[in-house]
């Protein structure tokens, strides 16, 4: 069963990496672009049935930084 | 007075943790990763600066996952003695023994250069050799010592008089400029700059020399 857990920052925290890439993307002469926030994916292949709990538990302990950062749990 | 420098892959500077320490008068042991407890007789436990298992993931975040950090963690709550510098401060906050977290300097760049910090509170077993407010240069060396908390957090730590040091020019972007913080109950500090790299005239400096000494004298008195 593969997992895909994407993890941003919150809302409301700086992100100065999306800033560099939002700039240089000006500088590319893509213009109008707002905001960008980068984040970062990470894919898991688990034992098929295991539970979304399981895999919320491993992004609260290790994946993510519940402080700064959000995560998002998709099944794939 | 006894202290353990923790060692992890990566660690790159905890023989100068230990220097600090044994020149302040302290026995050290270093302790690797892969321990599962702490010397029982330990006054003070070290995480030290480094890129620790290659910053993966997060700075900080698989050393917190170590064997000896889970010890680190019991020793920390029953009222141990613990110092995090730079990336041990990182390893700190992702353990939450520390609040708040570390992030990529706001310029992006790694900074290594002596930066000026003021003594904020004294009243600590870390910093009772300075006076408050004194101004000193101690070495930073980092990628991501960018501190950030909530404003709520930050009006805590102030109110509590937990915030170490800051910086007198914010190099990095930390929130409320803070370059150290104090655990609550005042045993565990985490700082981004790094006092063992002053404390001897060949550093360049030795404004680190009081903290260590300080440090030693309150545990052998306590």
């Amino acid at each position: 069963m593969k997992v895909r857990v994407d993890v941003m920052l919150k809302t409301g925290v700086l992100d100065p990496q999306g800033e560099a890439v939002r700039h240089a993307l000006g500088n590319l002469g893509f213009d109008g672009v707002e905001k960008v926030r980068q984040g970062k994916v990470i894919e898991l292949d688990v034992a098929d049935g295991t539970s979304e709990d399981t895999i919320k538990d491993m992004c609260d302990k290790l994946l993510a930084n519940t402080v700064i950062e959000n995560y998002a749990i998709q099944v794939l | 007075m006894k202290a353990g420098v923790l060692v992890f892959p990566g660690s790159n500077c905890d023989r100068d943790l230990a220097v600090a320490f044994e020149r302040a008068g302290a026995d050290v042991t270093m302790i690797w990763h892969k321990e599962t407890d702490l010397p029982e007789d330990l006054d003070i436990v070290g995480v030290p600066g480094g890129f620790s298992f290659g910053d993966y993931l997060r700075c900080g975040a698989i050393a917190a996952q170590s064997p000896i950090t889970r010890s680190l963690i019991r020793h920390t709550e029953r009222g141990g003695y613990a110092i995090g510098i730079c990336n041990g401060f990182q390893v700190l906050t992702e353990t939450g023994i520390l609040p708040g977290a570390l992030m990529r300097n706001a310029n992006l760049k790694f900074i290594c250069k002596p930066v000026g910090l003021k003594v904020e509170n004294t009243d600590n077993a870390f910093l009772s050799g300075y006076s408050e407010g004194q101004e000193l240069s101690v070495p930073v060396a980092h990628h991501d010592g960018n501190y950030n908390v909530t404003d709520e957090k930050l009006a805590q730590l102030k109110s509590e008089g937990r915030i170490a040091f800051t910086y007198t020019d914010n190099p990095n972007g930390s929130t409320g400029d803070i370059a150290g913080v104090i655990s609550k109950n005042r045993r565990v500090l985490g700082m981004m700059p790094h006092p063992e790299r002053c404390v001897d005239e060949m550093h360049g400096g030795t404004d680190g020399v009081a903290m260590f000494r300080s440090l030693v004298d309150a545990v052998v008195a306590a």
